[in-house]
């Protein structure tokens, strides 16, 4: 077969010859792979792009549309449904009354609709790691996490946000509180982090999905089954549980952990009162370590044979 | 530097466009040999692959199934990283800058679309427009170039789910060529396609290449591609080079034979001649295989001074045939 590697020896020799001559390829130092900044605003723009196309697309059957989103707005109240229930069996639930409940479950429902909103399309990534497809997205010239994240844009999530948001203008009336400037500006900062922190959960879930397929179930257990969590006060659950939701997996501070402070309850693991202001740098720390897990995820990709 | 965007439809050449040396990629594949009980092994899909390709040329990349032809596009895509060697696609290393790779190629899998399923051809268009921020003219000219030379004037407002194999091939060819990638690699891209459309595929990309002067790397298992589109040709198997050169030097290296169809007076046992053998014998009608590079002069003189020959006539080898033998006597040794 010598003569069939002629070619190979002829290249490779000038390969040889080439590289001597020239400074050289661009080194990782100037590598556009990391300049956080510039591939931040690429993202969004690739995931405003994408998702302002899905919108377009959905809003091309306006009927159907406020079907779903009505769909998912009721699926959502019945949820809420079930605590009414029990508050009229009983006046208090773990020392809260039903106000305070209202309250931390609109905080966490408004939170985790948000994250959902956004990024919700997130638990389909395993099927795509599975069969192939993440192919497509790798050779587009914008980021995989934004493509993802947009990928199949639902207005209708929007139903779950309005549903929180709607429970928590309800227990804001309904509170008797004497409110500060602090608990008043804690509460939109609450939200906001509360988003950040269930983001940066989605995208942890889904960096695993890149190690185990089938992993989505696992991701919506922490997603899903820590929004249910957090919609019922620290005080029923058991304290591993509660510490497990502070320092492991920090959902607690979406909306116990501020919440409780504007409410003027002590948090059951007796943390000093400033820890109800952290959720933003939780939020931050949440997302760029989720950030890191992405990559490593996506560096852990290999395809498949066909 | 970036050319991306220069309408200049000859760049300067540039002979590495295309540079691989020693590529490998190794696969860790576990198998399951029982309960909770697993075995690593690995799959050395490229095996050390060495070469050029020049801007503007297009080449073929054969090889039987399982040879290492897609894991080789993923790596100069970037898709996947090679475990070993050195890999240049316009200067740029394809896994480590892949997004900004990505604007300069174009890739076309056979297998599986590029577009999006759910959405009309003419939206994942549009998208594509404004991702690869291509502009305005340029994509409306390229658009109406594609919708034209690929038919796909009807299709623009169908959801791509519901085209057919062979329409959605082309939908996936014009929208990788929207944004003017300086290369094309197309894997697989005439699978499945009837006659018809083959033939507008292959005509579309022999102008594109003609006129646009964009490399092209495509693989396929349909040699008429090759026959009709590529002068250079490259066949692997197992993942290492086994033949790179001008397709017509597959019967040198090959070892193909012609074909002597002799027509006798009458019916003869087969004949004996010292420089072919016959291999087939039907009625008065006899067939002799030679060596492609021997003269049939000789041949034919020997017979007619022995038999009584009435008419006679020459094969050229089979490409077909000269590939399988290849692929067989390769996993046979
Ligand atoms: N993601 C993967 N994980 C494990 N093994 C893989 C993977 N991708 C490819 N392989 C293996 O690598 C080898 C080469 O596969 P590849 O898909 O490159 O072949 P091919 O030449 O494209 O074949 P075909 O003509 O069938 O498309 C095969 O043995 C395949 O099983
Ligand atoms: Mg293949």
């Amino acid at each position: 077969m010598a003569e069939l590697l002629r070619h190979d020896q002829e290249g490779a020799a000038r390969a040889a010859g080439r590289d001597e001559g020239r400074a050289g390829p661009p080194g990782p130092a100037d590598g556009a792979p990391d300049r956080p900044l510039a591939r931040a605003r690429d993202g969004l723009r690739a995931y405003r792009m994408i998702s302002a196309m899905w919108i377009r697309s959905t809003m091309a059957y306006r009927a159907s549309f406020a079907m779903t989103a009505l769909g998912n707005f009721a699926a959502t109240a019945l949820d809420f449904a079930a605590i009414l229930l029990m508050f009229s069996q009983v006046d208090a639930l773990g020392g809260y009354r039903l106000p305070e409940v209202a309250f931390l479950y609109g905080a966490a429902a408004t939170s985790f609709g948000l994250a959902d909103l956004a990024i919700g399309s997130m638990d389909r990534l395993g099927r795509r790691v599975r069969d192939g497809t993440l192919d497509t997205l790798l050779v587009r010239p914008a980021p995989v996490l934004a493509q993802v994240a947009a990928d199949r844009f639902a207005l209708r999530r929007l139903g779950r946000v309005t549903q929180g948001a709607l429970i928590l203008g309800y227990a804001l009336i309904a509170l008797d509180l004497t409110w500060t400037p602090l608990k008043v500006l804690l509460i939109p900062l609450m939200l906001v982090s509360g988003a950040g922190i269930f983001m940066a959960v989605f995208v942890v879930g889904g960096a695993f999905q890149f190690l185990a397929q089938d992993a989505s179930e696992v991701q919506n257990a922490f997603t899903y089954g820590g929004n249910t969590l957090l919609q019922y006060p620290p005080s029923v659950f058991g304290k591993d549980l509660v510490r497990g939701a502070t320092f492991l997996v920090p959902i607690a501070f979406v909306n116990w952990l501020p919440g409780l402070y504007v409410l003027g309850r002590p948090y059951p693991l007796g943390l000093p009162s400033w820890a109800a202001f952290t959720p933003p740098l939780v939020a931050v720390a949440c997302c760029a370590l989720a950030g890191l897990a992405w990559r490593a995820g996506l560096r852990s990709y290999r395809s498949t044979g066909s | 530097m970036d050319t991306a965007l220069d309408p200049d439809p000859a760049p300067a050449p540039d002979p590495d466009f295309i540079a691989l040396d020693g590529i490998e990629k190794v696969f860790d594949v576990r198998k399951k040999t029982g309960f909770l009980r697993r075995e690593r092994h690995q799959v050395r899909a490229v095996d050390g692959i060495t070469f050029r390709v020049p801007r503007g040329e297009m080449v073929g990349y054969i090889g039987p199934n399982g040879a290492g032809k897609s894991t080789t596009i993923k790596m100069l895509t970037g898709i996947l990283t090679p475990s070993g060697g050195r890999l240049r696609v316009a200067g740029i290393d394809p896994a480590r800058e892949r997004t900004r790779l990505a604007r300069r190629i174009g890739v076309v899998f056979g297998q599986r679309t590029t577009l999006w399923w759910d959405l009309p051809l003419i939206d994942s268009y549009r998208l594509m427009h404004r991702m690869y921020r291509i502009p305005d003219r340029r994509y409306a000219e390229n658009l109406d170039r594609c919708v034209q030379l690929l038919d796909l004037g009807d299709l623009l407002d169908v959801p791509v789910r519901q085209l057919s194999l062979g329409q959605r091939m082309r939908g996936d060819i014009a929208a990788a060529l929207l944004h003017d990638p300086e290369v094309l690699y197309l894997d697989e891209p005439t699978i499945g396609l009837d006659v018809v459309s083959k033939a507008k595929v292959r005509g579309f990309l022999r102008d594109l290449n003609a006129e646009s002067g964009t490399t092209v790397l495509l693989t396929t298992h349909d040699l008429t591609d090759i026959e009709q589109l590529c002068k250079r040709v490259m066949v692997i198997d197992h993942g290492r080079l086994m033949y790179d050169g001008p397709l017509a030097g597959l019967h040198e290296v090959g070892e193909s034979e012609r074909t002597l169809v002799v027509d006798l007076e009458r019916e003869l046992p087969p004949l004996d001649v010292e420089s072919a053998r016959v291999v087939k014998v039907e009625g008065p009608r006899q067939w002799l295989a030679f060596p492609a590079a021997a003269s049939a002069a000789p041949l034919v003189a020997a017979i007619a001074a022995r038999y009584p020959l009435v008419d006679l006539s020459v094969r050229e080898p089979d490409i077909e045939a000269v590939i399988a033998k290849m692929y067989a006597d390769r996993a046979s040794s």
